[in-house]
């Protein structure tokens, strides 16, 4: 059947099972976007207020529902705007797949209105990218964009396309997408190395991250921590895959981390690492981490393998899978003598400034919230009070921005993780990050998203500010935020309900009123802006 | 410890592929000697030979960030006892006094002279680049001019060749 190009476009998402994608229209894509009127019943979108959210949705969507998130932008501005969302992406290595449309091909190399080579700036923070300049090779290449997406590691994939690409005809044939490839290269002999490895050894640990989720493996980590008796630490990008209520857990490992996961890591004699690449946050030190130890290095991309930390053995493979071979291998332990970390009382980290305290607002938050309650984040002290204190009970439930760390990401995510779940979503912010996508509560309010913002608002930039006063002795530069902005009197104009929280006493009615509301809010909280994470 | 490692890699041979290869090398910062590229008898493959320098660390991480690149097909490390060769183009002045003598230098290092004036000649070599380099050095004497070279280009000795299977 002979098609345009825009409307290929179109079909191969539907091919994909896409029913929802995130963006923001322009004149180079202006026939994909005529084309998205004729499909309004079968892929819906939604109109963001500015590219880079619209990533951040597309991502938001990918973490909450394990679909591949999708975005489109026009070219030139629209397509710069992406990076930042494509790197967030690339980073915490989510499957999204960006679409742009590029001026056409007699314009393209000439300097023209909106031209910019997205194909060579998206190169270095993509798993991959494309530029279609003919239609013939339109279909297979997104095609092959969504299959690179979400197969082995998952990542965003850019495909550029030219406006006239758009406009040309050519023959178009259904195909159904083959399923993500889930990898295994480990094979028995590495296999029976790292049982022996770990029935060996006495006092060994978990060291959980991101992959956990992305396999699905929350169950196999169940069995491996039970089976060998032995405490669980989790990255930033690991949380939710691992209950905090099991006696095993022993919180976030890292330089925001508990000191319990640091303990583990100096007393253990085998580490193993689950999905999970060693980031500098996670180990800041590598050549004094976990020394006395060795490391069982469990993951899907080889190339994480020996990269930031050296590990005795390794299991190249999705992390379920790898697990589901391992488990048979090993033999039960009845007693580790690191547990007794676990009993030890949690220290509090800092005194309190006597104002408001985040860690109360977020447990008190937490226990209206329930169980099942999705969250995002932005980043700074609110991401790490979050990471602290809330009860987040499962995979996919807590949507960080951990690799990039980029300030607006919590917004825009919860946008997209909203949409994608259909269920209601908490958005912890600092008054920092707000200012960064504080447009896109129109975008909440017009397709009345239950997404409730909790702003704690402490007038700075929170972490900078925090560590400008150990490490620049309290020179606190350019990072006041002490704004006579009133966030209660954005939010209404916005369309969005408001509360203002300044006594602990009063959170909890606040918070039950607001998630009752079934529609976007914004909470605000006064901190004080030396209340330390 | 710090050496010199040689790398050829099969790519799929499409456009941007040359800057995908050599963005990822300095974002990651490898440091690489020389690139050369060309296309195989299948031309929708091209073959990259990879002079680089460093640890044994370094190299592992090289060859398993290319592994991750979709157009990659195949890397080898070709080892010390492949063939290897680079060209070098230099020009000398050469007066009528000095010809005789690059004509010899010439001779003992089995280059040849693609061009001859009343004032240059323009030496040609094919070989090692430590021979180059030594050419190099004897032909100083003379006054040079300016230098071209290329990267290396390498083949396992041997029935042994970088196939896709």
């Amino acid at each position: 059947m002979l098609k345009k190009g825009a409307h290929i476009v179109l079909e191969c998402l539907r091919e994909q099972g896409v029913d929802r994608v995130f963006g923001y229209p322009g004149n180079a894509i202006l026939s994909i976007y005529d084309a998205l009127y004729d499909y309004k019943d079968s892929v819906r979108h939604v109109l963001m207020t500015h590219e880079q959210h619209a990533a951040h949705a597309a991502d938001g969507y990918a973490r909450a529902t394990g679909k591949t998130g999708v975005v489109l932008s026009t070219s030139g501005p629209g397509a710069t705007n992406l990076l930042t969302g494509l790197s967030s992406s690339y980073m915490d290595s989510t499957p999204v797949v960006a679409i742009t449309s590029n001026v056409t091909k007699n314009c393209i190399g000439k300097d023209s209105f909106q031209e910019v080579d997205i194909f060579g700036i998206s190169m270095p923070v993509t798993k991959h990218n494309f530029m279609v300049k003919d239609v013939h090779s339109l279909a297979d290449t997104i095609r092959s964009a969504f299959a690179i997406a979400s197969s082995g590691r998952p990542g965003p994939v850019l495909v550029d396309i030219l406006s006239d690409v758009a406009d040309n005809e050519c023959e178009y044939t259904p195909v159904v997408p083959l399923k993500p490839i889930r990898p295994l290269s480990a094979d028995d002999i590495d296999f029976a190395a790292a049982a022996s490895l770990i029935n060996e050894s006495s006092r060994p640990m978990i060291f959980a991250g991101g992959g956990i989720i992305a396999s699905g493996a929350g169950q196999e980590l169940r069995e491996l921590a039970e089976k060998i008796c032995a405490p669980v630490a989790l990255s930033l990008m690991g949380i939710g895959c691992f209950s905090r209520n099991s006696e095993k857990y022993a919180g976030m490992l890292g330089m925001y981390g508990t000191g319990t996961a640091a303990a583990c890591t100096q007393d253990c004699d085998l580490l193993i690492a689950i999905g999970t690449r060693f980031s500098d946050r996670s180990v800041p030190l590598p050549e004094s981490f976990a020394t006395d130890a060795k490391i069982l290095h469990i993951d899907i991309d080889p190339a994480e393998i020996n990269k930031n930390v050296p590990s005795s053995i390794s299991l190249i493979g999705d992390a379920g899978r790898v697990l589901t071979e391992l488990l048979p291998l090993i033999a039960d332990k009845q007693e580790n003598p690191l547990l007794r970390h676990l009993q030890k009382k949690a220290v509090p980290f800092w005194e309190s400034t006597g104002g408001m305290r985040p860690s109360r607002l977020l447990e008190t938050l937490g226990r209206v919230a329930g169980p099942n309650q999705i969250y995002t984040t932005e980043v700074g002290q609110n991401q790490i009070w979050a990471a602290r204190n809330l009860p987040v009970s499962g995979p996919r439930k807590f949507i960080t921005s951990g690799g990039l760390g980029s300030m607006g990401f919590g917004l825009g995510a919860a946008i997209g993780a909203c949409i994608g779940t259909g269920k209601p979503v908490i958005n912890i912010a600092g008054d920092a990050s707000f200012y960064m996508n504080l447009a896109e509560l129109s975008t909440a309010v017009t397709y009345r998203l239950p997404i409730v913002e909790v702003i704690l608002n402490n007038r700075s930039l929170g972490l900078v500010r925090q560590i400008q006063k150990t490490a620049c002795n309290g020179r606190y530069s350019e990072v006041d935020f002490d704004r006579p902005t009133d966030f209660c009197a954005l939010a209404k104009a916005f369309g969005a309900k408001e509360w203002k929280i300044e006594k602990e006493a009063d959170a909890e009615a606040v918070f039950l009123e607001a998630l009752a509301l079934g529609g976007p809010c914004v909470i605000e909280c006064t901190i004080d802006p030396d209340e330390p994470v | 410890m710090e050496r010199k490692y040689i790398l050829s890699v099969l790519v799929q041979n499409n456009a941007g592929v040359l800057c995908r290869i050599s963005g990822l090398f300095g974002r990651r910062g490898y440091n690489i000697t020389s690139l050369t590229v060309g296309e195989t008898t299948d031309s929708r493959y091209s073959r990259m030979t990879i002079e680089l320098f460093g640890s044994e660390y370094i190299l592992e991480q090289i060859k398993k960030q290319l592994a991750k690149l979709v157009e990659v097909e195949k890397i080898t490390e070709v080892d010390q006892t492949a063939i290897f060769r680079e060209l070098m183009l230099v020009k000398v002045w050469a007066s009528k006094g000095s010809r005789a003598g690059i004509i010899e230098l010439c001779n003992v290092f089995h280059a040849s002279i693609a061009d001859l004036s009343t004032t240059t000649a323009t030496i040609e070599m094919t070989d090692l680049p430590s021979k180059n380099n030594a050419l190099l050095d004897l032909l100083s004497e003379y006054g040079i001019i300016e230098v071209a070279r290329t990267g290396i280009a390498a083949l396992q000795r041997g029935e042994e060749y970088l196939s896709l299977d």
